[in-house]
């Protein structure tokens, strides 16, 4: 009964404030971001390959974390060139084998302290993106790949960019929500290669 | 502070026109009519009464916030400040105190398991099973007015939004945005409290996919796996106060479980 007499008291009081609603997205200072890191150090531990410099930030998670994944152009684009120049790309064709690209695709391994390094690691690739026409089981966190070769075709650019993206994707676009593929080790040369002919190659099933 | 207010009020105002309407909630009381919740209650109920530990005795008198032995509630009144330990503990923060003072075990034995498998559910996971269902019905209150309470709260938003690891990912990577999926799984975006509320107010649960009983705590600790992240230490500071954040978000929903998840 008191909680009902309340209720309409409250609700007034939430539709006057003008205080921040939870929902959001709050920039922490450079003070916070550091104290963060050390509750992280604190309170994590290292388990198999996921090591704790894994909590240490580098300057993309750094910048993202403080600008609330929305930095502004003059700080994201140097970094952007940073992290450019830092990919290694391979010289020749980086058109790979799309029938092994399709099965990094699938997997969801890599990276994990559950999963043993070295062995066939995944690109988690379909988790966020709709791909082969095939696999209907697939995330949309990431734009659709549906026929991403048959509309760009595969000219040495174009598999450049391929390669780049996925080899680190914060080099296009600082605060994307897509891992470094590449940078973080987690795939290597060749399993991109055959990641970019999953979607460059004609005879793959992406681009039928 | 004025957050905590803003989202308290937000829950009254909102939560039980959502209680009846979601198809989600419909889903969870039917499948919990059919669920082994229960067999995971009973076998909580045994561990809570056994007799343990150096000091043979059971975890009966543990005060889970309502007093010495008191489960009516307890689940839904936390996290909360404890004023013995000096910090904010969730169920199974609380129920590790209580092994470690009461019955006098190391941590290290006390946490040896704490995650079970299929075949054999950990006692944490038991307890809180039999501990949650004593506040079937009851809207979710964890406590928000202490000093570190509120900055439990803060530091659990802040690492909701935080990036890093190996693949930059924060809890808002995949909880951040709306109508987004993983493969087939959807993506709830927990920072908002009508979203948060049906979801927070069923842990722990029984997860059909894979058939085991799971808390909070595992919720966190799996999803920390998927990020890249190092694993997070059982009950630390960190995780506490990342469900405290969830929870506070969630508040004033009625509590819904134990139940059934995917």
């Amino acid at each position: 009964m008191r909680r009902l007499l309340l209720l309409p008291a409250v609700v007034a009081v939430a539709a006057c404030t003008t205080a921040p609603s939870v929902s959001e997205h709050p920039k922490p200072s450079p003070r916070e971001l550091e104290e963060v890191t050390a509750v992280l150090k604190r309170d994590f531990r290292a388990r198999g390959q996921a090591t704790m410099d894994r909590v240490e930030l580098d300057e993309v998670q750094r910048l993202c974390n403080l600008h609330a994944d929305n930095p502004p152009a003059e700080l994201a684009r140097p970094i952007e060139e940073t992290q450019l120049k830092a990919i290694p790309f391979p010289a020749g064709s980086m058109m790979g084998d799309w029938k092994n690209g399709e099965k990094i695709a699938q997997s969801g391994r890599g990276a994990m302290w559950s999963d043993k390094p070295g062995v066939q690691e995944g690109g988690s690739c379909y988790n966020c993106h709709q791909i082969s026409p095939k696999e209907t089981a697939f995330g949309t966190i990431g734009p659709s790949l549906a026929g991403y070769g048959k509309t760009r075709g595969n000219r040495p650019e174009i598999q450049r960019y391929v390669y780049g993206k996925i080899y680190n994707s914060k080099a296009y676009n600082a605060c994307s929500q897509m891992p470094r593929l590449g940078h973080s080790k987690t795939l290597n040369e060749q399993q991109i290669k055959d990641l970019v002919a999953l979607l460059l190659d004609p005879a793959s099933p992406v681009n039928q | 502070m004025r957050t905590v207010i803003g989202s308290a009020a937000l829950a009254l105002a909102f939560a039980p026109a959502l209680a009846q309407q979601s198809p989600y909630a419909e889903y969870q009381r039917m499948a919990r009519e059919s669920a082994p919740v229960e067999l995971f209650e009973l076998a909580g109920e045994e561990a809570w009464k056994k007799k343990q530990g150096p000091k043979n005795v059971s975890l009966e008198q543990c005060d889970l916030g309502q007093g010495p032995g008191v489960l009516k509630g307890a689940y839904a009144s936390l996290p909360r400040y404890f004023k013995d330990t000096d910090r904010v503990m969730d169920l199974e923060t609380r129920l590790l105190h209580c092994m470690m003072t009461l019955q006098g075990r190391s941590r290290e034995e006390a946490t040896k398991r704490v995650f079970g498998n299929a075949d054999n559910a950990s006692e944490m996971e038991v307890l809180s099973a039999y501990i949650a269902g004593h506040s079937h019905g009851m809207p979710m209150r964890p406590g928000t007015s202490h000093a570190k309470e509120k900055a439990a709260y803060q530091l659990g938003q802040k690492l909701f939004f935080h990036r890093a690891g190996s693949w930059d990912f924060s809890c808002a990577s995949c909880h951040g945005e709306e109508d987004k999926r993983i493969r087939m799984s959807g993506l709830p975006v927990l920072y908002k409290p009508q979203v948060a509320r049906p979801l927070i107010a069923t842990w722990p649960a029984y997860r059909v996919s894979n058939s085991q009983f799971k808390t909070m705590q595992w919720r966190m600790n799996d999803c920390y796996r998927q990020m890249r992240m190092p694993e997070p230490m059982f009950g630390s500071e960190a995780m506490v106060s990342l469900v405290h954040f969830l929870t506070v978000t969630a508040q004033g929903e009625p509590y819904r479980g134990p139940a059934i998840k995917r």
